[in-house]
């Protein structure tokens, strides 16, 4: 289990962070996609993209016992 | 009764509220144990819950009908900023996903059912397991206050007025978690995830078509705001750190509560909760989509008196009565589920950590189960009545203090489980600390969530929550490497 916690591929949970708690990259209206302005799909693009992140790294750690 | 009573509305709702009372009472046989007299069973439901009812529980626990109303009523007040609930709900679950398995481990290593048990385990401190005890009660107490509320919007849209609604529903949800525990809002969750995702999906499918399209609801929100001369569909300057550091901090604290631990703990592995950290983002697309009802409520050209009213109003206007009854069902539904898990939550603390510890320690386990049983009776009325004698700003008052007073439960609650060098009273420090000086900045901000620091001639404005948690860390490294220093450690670190 120790070494599954510690796999390198952990990192990766850091993403969604950087990718939404640097707001100044995303709050501006450019590029607009279906009407919604980049802050508003910029956002809600990292709700699959972070599903996807922790099922490669779940892959990773997952302990079937 | 009034004239603007809806009866195709009323009748849907009275049905689906039958039907999830029905289920309520008969949950106490579902996935039946050999006995419901003990805590594990009524608080945890057996320690069991696989992937789907762990998923259906805590996305009907975390996602609780008081957000479907009150998230797109802040969009449709302040625009861009109401929307930092997206952020939050996403970032919370690398968070779950790397730390609640361990968490999980460790409590059914040791039978740990709460917060507090986790704490006395790992310290043997009985005050520092009495603090994050307390803590999580009086946190979650006005948060099931708060479902009342979203609660009484629903009942309120529907044209019944009056209280008797309110605590007939009430009454019922105390009565049959009273009797079937945990397996009442698992099973009651089913019903109420899937009306929530087919209200949302079909509002945020039909409403912009009605209303020109998503642009057009865009571009009525920025005009609504341009004529009001406050909010915004983006973030003004001013607003960028505090909508991070409430993401983050709310986010820090989110499972830290009472409800959303025991979803944890009643889960039957660590890969339970790892799928469900893939799997309950798809609660936050649900929730992000149901922000822009509060745009929509510009486009639909609203005039409420409360912004709790945007989301039923735009139901009434737009939709069908029974659309409309089947949405409020919905958001009724949604408050008995988050209302009874907290119930639970809050009552296994005080069954475990404070009447075990302090008032009998010999009690048995089906004693056990049954002053958890009185108690979240007992919690639940006293939301009731606070909030039909109370203002309602208290309780939201109260709720916002109560996300600032369980962060500071954070480093008791987690830091033990990667490192073992701090000690008890280190961790009640920082936690004494965070919790008053926390309390005093937001109330001297007038009950704000928000602190302004100034350094020199830079302002930085940030959530109050995650300054005190900054502080509670800070003074539980400090206090804990004089202790250590001193060569005067307690004689703690039991079973580490």
């Amino acid at each position: 289990m120790e070494s599954r916690r510690r796999s390198p591929l952990m990192w990766l949970l850091l993403l969604p962070f950087l990718g939404l708690l640097w707001v100044p990259f995303y709050n501006q209206r450019d590029p607009v996609l279906f009407g919604f302005p980049f802050f508003y799909w910029y956002q809600l693009a990292w709700v699959p993209l972070t599903s996807l992140i922790l099922y490669v790294v779940y892959r990773a750690v997952r302990d079937d016992r | 009764m009034t004239a603007d009573l809806d009866i195709p509305a009323l009748s849907v709702f009275v049905f689906f509220f039958l039907l999830v009372t029905v289920m309520g009472f008969v949950a106490a046989r579902w996935r039946r144990p050999e006995t419901l007299a003990h805590l594990d069973e009524w608080g945890l439901g057996g320690r069991k819950f696989g992937t789907w009812i762990t998923w259906f529980l805590i996305g009907g626990d975390f996602y609780t009908a008081y957000t479907v109303i009150a998230v797109p009523a802040l969009v449709y007040a302040v625009g861009a900023y109401g929307f930092f609930a997206l952020p939050y709900t996403i970032i919370v679950y690398p968070f779950v996903f790397a730390v609640m398995p361990v968490l999980w481990q460790a409590a059914k290593d040791k039978g740990y059912v709460t917060a507090g048990d986790v704490v006395y385990g790992t310290y043997g401190s009985r005050t520092l397991e009495l603090a994050v005890a307390v803590t999580g009660v009086i946190a979650t107490m006005p948060y099931i206050a708060l479902q009342l509320i979203g609660m009484e919007v629903a009942i309120k849209a529907l044209g019944l007025h009056g209280e008797l609604p309110l605590i007939v529903a009430f009454l019922v949800l105390a009565f049959y978690t009273y009797s079937s525990g945990l397996r009442a809002p698992a099973l009651i969750a089913f019903v109420k995830d899937i009306m929530i995702y087919i209200v949302v999906l079909v509002a945020v499918a039909i409403v912009p078509s009605k209303l020109g399209g998503y642009g057009a609801v865009f571009d009525a929100a920025d005009a609504a705001f341009k004529a009001k001369g406050s909010g915004g569909t983006l973030l003004s300057p001013a607003q960028i750190l505090p909508y991070a550091s409430l993401a983050l901090g709310s986010a820090l604290a989110a499972f830290m509560y009472p409800h959303t631990l025991t979803g944890i703990f009643a889960s039957s592995g660590g890969n339970t909760i790892r799928k469900n950290a893939v799997l309950l983002p798809a609660y936050t697309l649900l929730l992000g989509l149901l922000a822009m009802l509060g745009y929509m409520g510009h486009a639909a050209g609203l005039k409420v008196t409360s912004n709790n009213d945007v989301v039923p109003a735009l139901f009434k206007t737009l939709f069908p009565g029974w659309f409309a009854g089947f949405a409020f069902a919905a958001i009724a539904i949604g408050a008995l589920v988050p209302a009874a898990v907290m119930s639970i939550g809050a009552a296994n603390l005080f069954s475990r950590n404070v009447w075990k510890a302090y008032v009998n320690p010999n009690v048995t386990p089906s004693g056990e189960a049954q002053v958890a049983k009185i108690t979240s009776m007992l919690v639940k009325i006293g939301a009731l009545v606070a909030i039909l004698v109370l203002p309602t700003q208290f309780a939201l008052d109260l709720q916002l203090l109560g996300g600032l007073w369980i962060l500071q439960t954070l480093p008791a609650l987690v830091f033990g489980l990667y490192v073992s060098w701090f000690r008890a009273p280190a961790l009640l420090a920082g936690w004494a600390v965070g919790f008053v000086a926390g309390s005093v900045i937001a109330w001297s901000d007038g009950l704000k969530p928000l602190h302004s620091l100034t350094f020199g001639d830079t302002k930085l404005t940030l959530y109050t929550g995650l300054l005190a948690l900054a502080v509670n860390i800070v003074v539980a490294v400090v206090v804990n490497a004089a202790l250590t220093l001193g060569g005067r450690n307690p004689a703690v670190a039991a079973g580490r």
